[in-house]
């Protein structure tokens, strides 16, 4: 489905007239898609060929690989890719866990509503709230220590976000709290819609509450959990620029402890003022992205009417 | 009604809303936390942050509301409300365009776009900037409005081409034969039909647009051009010494996405588990 086609080539009119012009029709689909066509291309049509320009050069001449190899052995580079990676291991815990509360909620008729609506919250609220409120919280004095504190927890009070060694776990854990509903609500949306005989049958043959989600619901689930892994990886690579940037004022710190790709590129173009290396940057992330949208499409075809088509 | 439960059920049955009751109560202690906050005064907060306020000051909202508040918020209306209708319109007469004809490429296109979905905004960022700095439409409304109708078609294209493909031919043959322009046929027949996936686009964007950060941080960058997250990023270092004026804030950011959430759940919750891949 998805394979090399040029950009350019998207609208060319098709050989066959009769196709777009056919008997019922009379406008063809040209005209209607001609303004979002042209809104598309040159958003990222342009800036997919602009930034692939720019990352050859520099201040306007041709360097060939150069800014390639000043930004691979960059130092504080190979920091944020390491900061993506390991924040990649959030994933199978949010995959856990949404399929965890899916499943509690499942199984749970009383107040089944309102405990979806206040699991699904966290994912709709804005990150620079979350970013904000949760700073005050995880202050070195702030109201999750003094709680902690109050009940003997003395050692527990860690500074979460001072501390170079514990930040990036914090923002983690922010991560995973915010996250986890959109897997809880995608999961539970498919649990639902799952023929209902199976489920009775392991019922009636015996089968208890764990023994029969993780034999028989869980394989069912498979799809759509992949999907949220899928999308999930994506996130963690490439759309964690908010967490960091509320959560530290836009450096990163303590230290580089918590930079990622998103804030190096960001931070290379409007403070450091090289929109080259950012550019170049920014290239190997689309690329790093790429390997995830081509599983992403090898799930949408085994599952055909699965996941997208409900 | 209800059948009978053994006693190994009635422990189950209580432990899972145990569970349930612990996971809600994490999730609502920031916003628990946020709101108390913004009604106490700075040494209740510090003192006490976990309390209920006994004493409830509206001082933070007057603080924050005296602030730019009511102009980032205008600012971020503003932008939100009219990307989202003009991608609305777009998007909808595109994908009439996708599930009406059958044309050669078609399904290569919508391949295409799909996969746009998950492209990171950030890698569109610098040669973006570089396009709006030449046109010197840096601080402008309209480069941000532009970027952001780019940024939300590709999935309103593709939640409403699903949707218009299942609409059956033959409503659509019935008014062609008697004699309506394809424009008639979709103002008439199509989009009267469309309403759920047109509410559900619509929430499902306003959510994205008002909370949307890293752009808004960039393309506008004077003071009386920020929207409300870019405000609200700033507004915590000038009152660190006012948590309450921060959560007051905060609550004000939020509440109109609330109101939205509250009422338009259900659609949200369509839009998401169409296969959305947005993340922020």
């Amino acid at each position: 489905m998805i394979k090399s086609v040029p950009t350019e080539h998207r609208f060319t009119a098709p050989r066959n007239l009769g196709a777009v012009f056919g008997r019922s029709s009379k406008s063809g689909p040209f005209l209607w898609i001609l303004p979002a066509g042209m809104c598309v291309i040159l958003i990222f049509g342009y800036s997919i060929i602009d930034l692939v320009q720019q990352s050859f050069k520099y201040r306007g001449d041709w360097v060939g690989f150069e800014n390639f190899s000043l930004v691979l052995t960059d130092p504080l580079f190979r920091i944020a890719i390491f900061h993506n990676f390991l924040l990649l291991f959030t994933v199978p815990i949010l995959a856990s866990l949404s399929f965890i509360c899916a499943v509690l909620l499942f199984e749970t008729r009383k107040g089944m509503k309102f405990y979806r609506s206040a699991v699904f919250l966290p994912y709709i609220l804005p990150i620079p709230v979350v970013g904000v409120v949760f700073g005050q919280l995880l202050q070195l004095n702030g109201a999750l220590n003094s709680a902690l504190r109050a009940m003997g927890f003395e050692n527990l009070a860690l500074d979460w976000l001072g501390d170079p060694g514990q930040a990036l776990l914090t923002m983690s854990a922010i991560i995973i709290w915010k996250e986890v509903g959109f897997g809880t609500i995608l999961i539970l949306a498919r649990l639902i819609s799952l023929p209902l005989e199976t489920l009775e049958a392991a019922r009636i043959d015996g089968a208890g509450f764990f023994r029969l989600h993780l034999k028989v619901t869980l394989p069912q689930l498979k799809p759509v959990i992949l999907f949220y892994i899928i999308n999930e990886a994506i996130v963690m690579v490439s759309w964690v620029f908010n967490y960091v940037y509320v959560m530290t004022n836009g450096q990163g710190g303590p230290g580089n402890a918590t930079v990622v790709s998103e804030l190096y590129i960001y931070r290379s173009a409007f403070q450091n003022k090289s929109p080259e290396l950012a550019a170049t940057a920014a290239l190997l992330l689309l690329l790093a992205t790429l390997i995830f949208i081509i599983g992403f499409f090898k799930i949408q075809r085994n599952t055909k009417g699965g996941v997208f088509n409900e | 009604m209800s059948k009978k439960h053994t006693p190994i059920e009635k422990v189950g049955i209580t432990s899972r809303q145990l569970v349930l009751i612990l996971i809600t109560s994490m999730a609502a202690v920031p916003g628990y936390l946020m709101v108390t906050g913004s009604l106490k005064t700075q040494e209740e907060f510090l003192n006490s942050p976990w309390s209920l306020p006994l004493h409830p000051n509206f001082k933070g909202y007057t603080a924050a509301w005296n602030d730019q508040f009511p102009t980032w918020f205008r600012n971020s209306l503003f932008v939100t409300l009219l990307a989202v209708l003009i991608t609305i319109i777009m998007a909808a007469s595109a994908a009439w365009g996708f599930a009406h004809w059958k044309w050669k490429g078609r399904d290569t296109v919508l391949g295409i776009l799909i996969s746009l979905m998950v492209v990171p905004p950030v890698v569109l960022l610098i040669p973006l900037f570089t396009l709006g700095a030449k046109l010197g439409w840096i601080s402008t409304f309209r480069m941000l409005i532009l970027v952001y109708i780019g940024l939300m078609l590709p999935f309103s294209i593709y939640l409403l081409t699903n949707f218009f493909r299942a609409i059956p031919v033959s409503l659509t043959e019935a008014a062609e034969i008697d004699g309506a322009s394809d424009f008639r046929t979709f103002r008439s027949v199509v989009l009267p039909l469309s309403g759920p996936p047109l509410i559900t686009l619509t929430i499902v964007n306003l959510l994205w647009a008002w909370n949307e950060l890293l752009l808004a941080l960039v393309f506008l960058q004077s003071d009386d051009k920020k929207t409300l997250m870019v405000g609200i990023t700033g507004f915590q270092s000038r009152y660190s010494l006012s948590i309450p004026t921060i959560m007051a804030g905060m609550t004000i950011a939020t509440l109109p996405l609330f109101i939205t959430y509250i009422f338009g759940q259900r659609y949200f919750i369509t839009g998401l588990t169409a296969g959305s891949v947005k993340g922020e």
